[in-house]
């Protein structure tokens, strides 16, 4: 009967189909890369998105040191305020490496970093960066300083600094370039809301505001200048500017109170000049002294990748995260979160 | 409004609505030759990744096979106090946004202070960035679709051949199995490859659960977003398309056999 | 939404079969045991995550929940998904009943395709889905049309998610419509609008209702497909999924609960409504 031979076929698919699966499962079960072959410590690293690739180069090098042998490699990639709350609420991790120092001080607040991460020579910065213009190819709209990005009919694309810690970089910065030349609070604040005024799009995180950019959003994107470079190595179409005034990015990797010894041992390599020429290679500034610059493909001159800017901020003329989070990015009385609301309004 | 004139805006609406921009993903899986997606499909990552929402769909689907026919029969052939609430909560699953469904299942499983998760924690038993916490939030979201296929069906199927099976002497299990169940079939064959194409497409609450782990936590979903983020367009298309391709194919097959089943009275 | 539930066929003003004067319970002690543990597996599944949900908005207070709402972002956010949903529904009854209309009563050669494409939409990923719409109607348009970051994309991206939810309630309820009443309205000299009018379409309100329902409460939940498309402009583009994430961002659970507890109150509110409009229809017959 029809019936009784549509079923079997049916029962016969499900049985290829179950036995297939169950081939396969067996033969890939964890397909992570990077490692050398068993014997070594296994290790969890749990970072933000943006630094995938340069992080596989450099445990791929930590594997040839006597210290990396064997190690293998768990590892997660994600928004970094969103990898932070993950390790806060369970994800397992050895090694942590965020894009802003908030995202660590969360996980201190929750007892599983310790809170003396940050009094290493470094500071707890593993990787550098500064912020930067990312433009069309040629820049046509000639935008070279903070004043060119509220000329007339200039867009701007950033990441969203009330979803995104790590967009916060970028809002500082501009702030930064006022009260650094001069203005005042005053100044520095009409400027910000002339900034958000000329705002186009707010992407949830850095990498998403470069796709969003790339597919023909705005005229510029405030971006950091490791992410301009990966970008450009992997072909895209963008050119990129260093302003003369601009904050300087500090990314925090440390290793968690229960971790192996073997991530301390990484962290240790991260911070070598063999180490940082790799994170070099894919845009980051180095950390330490010593270091010899490969050629960086992308880099607006490969051979001079890191040009000094005329005057470089850090976090602590902001008072460092937990006092810049409380003033600017509060989310009532956050002076950028009120100028986010008051620039929306007006619209 | 003429019969031409209705046709042509329906299929000119769900052109530009659905076809093209569906379209496009193939298009661009496709675009630069078979280079990327072969190199995609052959990634130990990628596989894993696909093997992964295969295997945490397939379970879903049988999860909610289970639920959605026990809850169909429930609501149609029965009466029983808090029925019409229990009709009107069966669809919410699909009326919450993933980013909730995520937070929901991280404030219940979480490790520290989760309700569930707390205590479970100290048997050893990990929900969150695990398989079983990817199980919970695909199952959540589409609980609801194999019900709404199957109810209507079972109304329309009405009891008189349950009613003379059982004035023939069988017992409730027995009339379920061999007359109830044949005659709802279809419906839920069509509830099952719905539940699966919406699991093996969730994206928003299996983010938020998963911890992303690559090679052992990451989805398909989460792989296509990876992908596209770290500039690998091509690859990303190639998953989207393969998921894409997939549930499209399954749902074609089944809408096709029900209609060849049905016109020939079966 | 699973279909009116009086004990006649469908929602068919025909009135159908009714079998039973509704007694308390007629449950047998296997069908007792399988509700049990259906609505148990329902409650740790789905209910209690909710309930745990609304339990840490609760935990705030009556101020927490003002002082949360009356935030202009968070208002302008719920305004726009619920506003822009609502919109969507309207459309989607509009578009969804005629698409019906067609498929049931007009079939044409590719018409049995149109039934796949219908359910493309629960098949795609939401992310899939917003990559592709920013492809065809972003600033890379091949066709020159530009929506994204505006409410407009907002509106397109609710309008590919909740395509199929009207077509599929009306779909089955028209398939199964009795056409004795067309044919003698028609045999009486009525024309076709007027028929469709008043004899097609009561029939299918509670069916169309059903389909908006659904239609509104999955847009007011639709997070994947925005992602790249809206741009997240405070009070103009953010949605409250967004707006959900912000909170977290900041560490803020209460309010993120608080706003994840008004969606599933409004979602609550539609489900019941129809629930009791469906009923009310019903029994007017």
């Amino acid at each position: 009967m029809a019936l009784k031979a549509r079923a079997g076929w049916l029962a016969g698919v499900a049985v290829v189909v179950s036995m297939g699966l169950a081939a396969c499962s067996s033969s890939a079960d964890d397909a992570t890369n990077s490692g050398g072959p068993g014997g070594g410590a296994e290790l969890s690293i749990v970072a933000y998105s943006v630094a995938q690739a340069p992080n596989q180069a450099v445990q791929a090098a930590f594997a040839k040191t006597s210290d990396g042998e064997g190690v293998t490699w768990v590892e997660s990639y994600g928004a970094s305020g969103d990898q932070s709350r993950a390790v806060e609420s369970g994800l397992k991790a050895d090694y942590v490496h965020f894009s802003l120092g908030s995202d660590v001080t969360r996980l201190v607040d929750a007892g599983l970093v310790a809170e003396d991460w940050d009094q290493g020579a470094n500071g707890g910065t593993v990787t550098r960066s500064v912020v930067v213009f990312a433009v069309r190819p040629g820049n046509p709209k000639n935008i070279q300083t903070w004043d060119d990005l509220v000329k007339d009919g200039v867009e701007i694309i950033t990441p969203n600094p009330g979803s995104s810690g790590s967009a916060r970089w970028n809002i500082l910065a501009a702030w930064g370039a006022v009260t650094a030349n001069g203005g005042s609070e005053d100044d520095a604040k009409a400027y910000t809301t002339e900034l958000f005024n000329h705002i186009v799009s707010l992407p949830g995180s850095g990498r998403e505001a470069t796709s969003a950019f790339l597919a023909g959003t705005g005229d510029v994107l405030l971006s950091y200048e490791n992410e301009a470079i990966a970008a450009r190595q992997s072909g895209a179409e963008l050119d990129y500017v260093v302003p003369d005034t601009t904050l300087q990015i500090d990314n925090p990797g440390t290793v968690t109170k229960d971790a192996d010894p073997a991530a301390k041992a990484f962290l240790d390599f991260v911070l070598t000049p063999e180490a940082q020429a790799i994170y070099a290679g894919f845009g980051y500034r180095p950390v330490v002294d010593g270091v010899t610059l490969p050629e960086v493909e992308g880099a607006n001159d490969p051979a001079n990748p890191f040009p000094t800017p005329g005057t470089l901020l850090t976090i602590e003329d902001f008072g460092g995260w937990g006092e810049a989070k409380k003033k600017f990015f509060d989310e009532d009385t956050g002076i950028i979160t009120q100028i986010q609301v008051e620039t929306g309004k007006s619209s | 409004m003429g019969k031409a004139a209705r046709r042509l805006i329906v299929v000119i609406y769900l052109l530009a609505l659905v076809v093209v921009p569906v379209a496009l993903v193939f298009w661009n899986a496709l675009k630069d030759g078979l280079g990327p997606v072969i190199e995609a499909l052959t990634d130990p990552v990628v596989v894993h990744a696909l093997q992964l929402t295969l295997i945490a769909s397939l379970v879903s689907v049988v999860l909610n096979a289970v639920f959605g026919v026990g809850v169909s029969v429930l609501l149609v052939r029965y009466e029983f106090p808090g029925k019409r609430a229990l009709n009107a909560l069966i669809d919410l699953p699909l009326s919450v946004s993933p980013v909730v469904v995520g937070l929901s299942l991280v404030i219940v499983y979480n490790v520290r202070d989760g309700w569930f998760g707390a205590p479970l924690a100290s048997l050893g038993i990990q929900v969150l960035f695990s398989l079983p916490g990817i199980i919970l939030a695909t199952t959540f979201i589409s609980m609801p679709l194999v019900v709404r296929e199957v109810v209507p069906v079972l109304q329309e199927q009405g009891t008189d051949q349950e009613q003379a099976a059982r004035s023939l002497g069988a017992g409730g299990w027995t009339t379920f199995r061999r007359v109830t169940l044949p005659g709802i079939r279809w419906g839920v064959i069509y509830g099952v490859v719905l539940c699966f194409a919406r699991s093996i497409g969730e994206f928003g609450a299996v983010k938020i659960v998963s911890g992303n782990l690559t090679g052992k936590t990451q989805t398909a979903t989460l792989a296509v977003e990876q992908l596209y983020q770290n500039f690998n367009q091509a690859q990303a298309f190639t998953i989207a398309a393969v998921l894409a391709g997939a549930a499209i194919i399954i749902i074609s097959v089944v809408a096709a056999l029900r209609v060849r089943v049905e016109r020939r009275g079966a | 939404m699973t279909a009116a539930l009086s004990d006649s066929k469908g929602a068919a003003p025909e009135g159908g079969r009714v079998l039973r004067t509704n007694p308390r319970s007629t449950l047998t002690r296997g069908a007792g045991l399988g509700l049990g543990v259906i609505v148990l597996w329902f409650s740790v599944l789905v209910l209690l995550p909710l309930a745990a949900v609304v339990a840490v908005a609760v935990n705030g207070g009556w101020e927490g929940f003002l002082t949360t709402l009356t935030n202009p972002q968070t208002a302008a956010a719920i305004e726009l998904t619920v506003l822009t949903s609502l919109a969507v529904a309207v459309l989607n009854v509009a578009m969804g009943t005629l698409i019906a209309w067609v498929l049931v009563r007009e079939r044409f050669r590719g018409s049995r395709l149109l039934e796949v494409i219908i359910d493309v939409p629960f098949a795609l990923p939401t992310i899939v889905a917003g990559l592709v719409l920013l492809a065809l109607y972003g600033p890379s348009s091949p066709i020159g049309v530009n929506v994204a970051n505006t409410r407009t994309a907002v509106f397109l991206a609710f309008a590919f998610v909740t395509l199929p939810f009207v077509v599929r309630s009306v779909q089955p309820v028209l398939e199964q419509l009795d056409r004795e009443a067309e044919q003698a309205a028609h045999s009486l000299g009525a024309s076709a609008g007027v028929t469709f009018r008043r004899i097609v379409l009561p029939a299918l309100i509670p069916a169309i209702a059903a389909g908006a329902a659904l239609s509104f409460a999955r847009g007011v939940s639709e997070y994947g497909s925005l992602v790249l498309l809206s741009g997240n402009l405070a009070l103009r583009t953010e949605v409250t999924s967004v707006r959900m994430l912000t909170y977290v961002e900041n560490g803020n659970l209460a309010a993120a609960s608080v706003v994840a507890t008004v969606l599933l109150f409004v979602a609550l509110v539609v489900l019941v409504a129809i629930d009791l409009l469906q009923r009310w229809l019903v029994r007017r017959g």
